[in-house]
């Protein structure tokens, strides 16, 4: 161990190997005792806070949810009422749950199919040097540092029927589009995916913009110079070497679409007739609402699986490639 | 080599010069864009700011209009009253503790985890890392029993606690590959100085972090400002209330009186806009720049 570190360490040193003979020569000694006690002792200090923390709050609650999941519990009192795996089939098989299910995938996919080429169109555009560029950046991000609370509560102003919203749009003529936003069944979801894509999407376009600068200007040169139309330099050169930035968008956009909460609380609680309910506001209803944390438990664990699940698949298929990429660096 | 270069150059020139017309398109094209997205993110801003101006009446009348005479009194009111106050010191309270919680395990941690060779170092890592695959959301009803269990209830502990816990993944996979790209010899020499190894992490190695540990100190203290769930679950009286919790209890309780509600939403805004606006570059930069590793 300790003639490890000092081979590993010594190539470095080799400039000022004189000054340090002395030092190297008292080392053994101190060495022997660095890697026992010391060291140990050290290492809990450093790490142990942050390990009871970890543990007590981010994995003992996921292990106890497992627990508490196979029981029939209202909270109070002994668990005493096992019933296995009755709580999973009681929720896949509640249409509720499965509607909320849905409402996340359909979500999801909008993102995707809209906010990403969106958000992609956007940044190419933004990429450019115009004036203001500094400027549009900042405005384009702002929306994503308020509060979802925040944002929901203002929204909810905004879309009052005859409120500002139904103005507007009849304001530009088409008054015949306007809708109960969030009071009609086959609406709510829509005006909520809005919603979230005003507050989402500047931080995605932000970061392509990033994923943009940093792909180096001679390669689209050298493809213009070799004759290919911007149209091709965008399509054959920028969006293949932007494929890093997008893959970590869309997991972040996944994993964001999976956990929606706070808009869908604040503006309908999941309403009406259950119309926008998510996995998560699914979950806060029956735990808290109706005092089922056994049940609720059971509903925390299967969100934590989707998760947890997408997140693995996602990092082993479509992350693994990428060298830059903070999600990637798990193991090195 | 170079003169060939330059014939080309040469012979593409027309196709430069055809791209001239487009990318001035392009460029109109990006203006009026850059216009689109600075009015669909304003308007709502703006509206909700003017709104506190006006009287409820005023609003159900005319709910597009602007305000007519100006009215201070829900502004005023709001400030003269401690609710506001109250929110914003929790919420300010709640950040600075989880932020400062977060920022010192994780620098621990993360020196432990980069600089120090032990067995289980990187299962140890890639426990940590489990943090970043599920949101706090997916565990608020099993926190909420934990924290239930735990007494920690009605205790702002119990939400800056939980919110470090879940910041500590992204802090450490930040922390850990920076500090392990501080070079040996800086520790070597200060071992020689008659440093411990916890002396350099103190003397030498967090001062030379501090890029790093301010990216993470934002990225807590934004989501901790920010954060609805956990204290939805974990306060019922309304003097714990953060911010969030704050307007949106807010909304539901004067849900008659649509221009106080109006007003109580700009001024929560106003702090985070603020702050926004002063360290924008940190912020941007800090919130992407976490992402992208």
């Amino acid at each position: 161990m300790s003639t490890q570190s000092r081979a590993t360490a010594r190539p470095g040193r080799s400039g000022s190997g004189v000054a340090l003979s002395d030092e190297l020569a008292a080392r053994p000694g101190r060495a022997k005792a660095r890697p026992g006690l010391r060291q140990r002792a050290e290492l809990s200090i450093l790490l142990g806070p942050a390990i009871v923390v970890f543990v007590g709050f981010v994995l003992a609650p996921i292990a106890v949810a497992v627990y508490y999941s196979v029981y029939k519990w209202n909270g109070f009192g002994p668990l005493t009422d096992f019933i296995g795996f009755g709580n999973y089939r009681r929720a896949l098989s509640d249409p509720v749950f499965q509607k909320s299910i849905v409402h996340n995938l359909i979500i999801a996919g909008l993102s995707l199919v809209i906010q990403l080429p969106l958000s992609i169109g956007i940044a190419l555009l933004l990429n450019r040097k115009i004036r203001g560029r500094t400027f549009l950046r900042l405005v384009v991000f702002a929306p994503y540092v308020l509060s979802a609370a925040v944002t929901a509560v203002m929204w909810s102003l905004m879309l009052q029927p005859d409120g500002f919203a139904d103005h507007v749009f009849k304001a530009v003529g088409l008054g015949s589009f306007v809708q109960t936003w969030l009071g009609d069944l086959h609406i709510v979801l829509y005006t909520i995916f809005v919603v979230a894509t005003w507050q989402y999407m500047g931080f995605g376009i932000v970061l392509l913009l990033a994923g943009l600068q940093g792909i180096p200007g001679e390669l689209r040169e050298a493809a213009a110079l070799d004759g290919a139309t911007a149209w091709q330099v965008t399509r054959m050169v920028t969006l293949p070497l932007l494929g890093p930035t997008i893959r970590i968008w869309i997991f972040l956009s996944m994993i964001g679409s999976l956990q929606l909460f706070d808009l869908v609380w604040i503006m309908t609680g999941g309403g009406p007739a259950n119309a926008s309910s998510t996995m998560a506001t699914y979950l806060i209803d029956k735990g808290f609402r109706s005092y089922e944390f056994g049940y609720g438990s059971a509903v925390a664990v299967i969100l934590f699986l989707i998760c947890f699940v997408f997140a693995l698949l996602y990092q082993r298929f479509a992350l693994r490639r990428d060298t830059q990429g903070a999600l990637t660096r798990m193991v090195r | 080599m170079a003169a060939i270069a330059v014939a080309q150059k040469k012979t593409k020139r027309p196709g430069g010069q055809i791209a001239g017309p487009r990318s001035a398109l392009g460029n109109a094209l990006a203006y009026a864009v850059g216009v689109v997205i600075v009015v669909i993110t304003v308007v709502p801003l703006l509206y909700v700011f003017l709104g506190g101006f006006r009287t409820t009446a005023q609003i159900n009348e005319h709910p597009s209009g602007l305000p007519s005479p100006w009215v201070w009194t829900n502004y005023s009111d709001i400030l003269t009253s401690s609710s506001f106050w109250h929110f914003l010191l929790n919420s300010a309270l709640i950040a600075i503790v989880a932020t400062t919680l977060t920022v010192c395990l994780g620098a621990m941690a993360a020196f432990a985890l980069s600089r120090y060779t032990f067995r289980g170092r990187e299962a140890l890592y890639a426990l940590f890392t489990i943090g970043l695959l599920f949101p706090l959301t997916v565990a608020a009803l099993p926190l909420y029993l934990q924290l239930r269990k735990l007494g920690m209830l009605e205790n702002m502990w119990g939400v800056a606690i939980p919110e470090a816990a879940f910041s500590l993944s992204i802090t450490i996979v930040i922390l850990r590959p920076f500090m392990r790209a501080i070079p040996g010899e800086l520790e070597d020499a200060a071992v020689v100085d008659g440093t411990s190894r916890l002396g350099f992490f103190w003397r030498v190695l967090l001062p030379l972090s501090a890029p790093a540990l301010t990216t993470v100190a934002i990225l807590a203290f934004v989501t901790s400002w920010n954060f609805y769930i956990l204290p939805l679950l974990v306060f019922n009286e309304q003097i714990h209330f953060t911010l969030p919790l704050g307007v949106a209890t807010f909304q539901s309780q004067y849900s008659a009186d649509t221009a106080k509600v109006f007003a109580f939403t700009g001024l929560s805004m106003l702090p985070t806009l603020f702050f926004f606006v002063i360290a924008q570059r940190r912020i941007v930069g800090g919130l992407t720049g976490a992402v992208k590793g």
